[in-house]
């Protein structure tokens, strides 16, 4: 028992190491970029060409191989920068702020791209490309925290002020969260409510639900893919002045 | 936990809470107003002002639609499984727009003649997906 928390322990203080972070990411990277593709284009080319017609939306709905990973990565990176976010506040480990910050673009883009492609579905079924009910709106909520977190942290010149103000701003906006998961059960809404659930049967059936969870794990490999880019240039840009950078 | 750590946390604590209790007096203010759609029985009780749009959803009730000939115009009943609206409406209806499916209706509610004038209708479809070969070799059946 003690171990496992020392060498959890240790793991923590390697992630809060930047010359560490950036060595393992810098091998680890080619393999992540290879298995997010895999994953990617398994996903969508299976859901969009081979699973079958639904038998009420018709073809329209392949757009859900887009749309629910989108937006579950876009609530998932949320959820990971509120973390970021108290061990920065906490502990002042600057991994944790240099994470906050190269995940929030990327965040908004997902949110962006949930947002664009619920949209462009909503048209066809629906009958409207945007409606101001609970679950979109508090998605457009998100989408705006993270634009949000990122023009608060490029108001700033110095990091470290940088970092706990974003930090604060990040906790404040995950009240929003828990909003988005259940605003389809709490209210009236034109979104319908969650197909795939973890305590139950899911409401998709398995021919069209197995590309759909290749197609959600290969956005989860683009988003660390992505995430860990970000941060290799985040850290380069901080530290290039470091020894250990110098000899890298 | 070292003291500053300490009160850091408390600081994280107090942050969270704070906005958190901010956000729930807000939703609570806001309350009915959340909701996108009347339910055929919200709108009994609530007796809303002829003058203001307001929004119905339900289920289309099975054998209710009826379509004027030479004309967009519409009629058709929403249904909660309770209470039931009749609606008019006339223009294009969306694709999934049909009898025992979901739908939103925006418009006004005449109560001197209790009928339902809209202006919008939108479909509301649920969480279900199954192949369409399927669902078509079950009905078969």
């Amino acid at each position: 028992m003690n171990r496992t928390f020392n060498s959890l322990k240790n793991f923590y203080h390697k992630l809060g190491s930047s010359p560490w972070f950036y060595r393992i990411s810098g091998i680890t990277i080619p393999y992540i970029a290879l298995f997010s593709f895999l994953f990617l284009f398994i996903g969508i080319v299976w859901g969009v060409f081979f699973s079958p017609t639904d038998f009420k939306q018709g073809d329209v709905y392949r757009i859900i191989y887009i749309h629910v990973p989108a937006a579950s990565v876009s609530q998932a990176i949320y959820y990971t920068m509120t973390v970021a976010a108290v061990v920065s506040m906490i502990w002042r480990m600057k991994m944790a702020g240099i994470f906050i910050k190269s995940m929030a673009p990327i965040g908004a883009s997902f949110t962006f791209l949930a947002l664009i492609s619920g949209s462009i579905w909503g048209q066809p079924t629906w009958g409207t490309w945007w409606i101001w009910d609970a679950r979109l709106t508090s998605t457009l909520v998100l989408f705006i925290f993270y634009i949000a977190i990122v023009s608060l942290y490029s108001s700033f010149s110095e990091k470290k002020s940088a970092d706990q103000a974003v930090s604060i701003l990040t906790l404040v906006g995950a009240v929003n969260l828990p909003i988005i998961k259940k605003s389809v059960d709490w209210w009236n809404t034109l979104h319908q409510p969650a197909s795939i659930k973890f305590t139950e049967s899911s409401s998709i059936s398995t021919e069209m639900l197995y590309p759909l969870i290749i197609s959600i794990f290969g956005f989860y490999l683009v988003v660390l893919l992505s995430g860990l880019m970000a941060m290799r240039a985040e850290i380069a840009k901080r530290e290039i002045n470091k020894e250990w950078f110098k000899n890298y | 936990m070292k003291k500053i750590r300490k009160n850091r946390l408390y600081a994280v604590l107090f942050i969270f809470g704070s906005s958190l209790l901010a956000t729930v007096l807000v939703l609570t203010a806001l309350n009915q107003n959340i909701n996108l759609f009347y339910s055929p029985s919200d709108l009994f009780s609530s007796n809303p002002s002829p003058n203001k749009s307001i929004r119905v959803g339900g289920l289309v009730q099975k054998g209710s639609l009826m379509r004027i000939p030479d004309s967009l115009e519409i009629n058709f009943i929403i249904t909660d499984l309770k209470e039931e609206v009749t609606v008019n409406y006339s223009g294009i209806l969306p694709d999934l727009f049909k009898e025992e499916a979901g739908v939103v209706a925006t418009g006004y509610y005449d109560q001197t003649n209790s009928s339902f004038q809209a202006f919008e209708i939108l479909a509301k479809h649920d969480e279900n997906y199954e192949p369409k070969e399927v669902v078509q070799a079950l009905e078969g059946k």
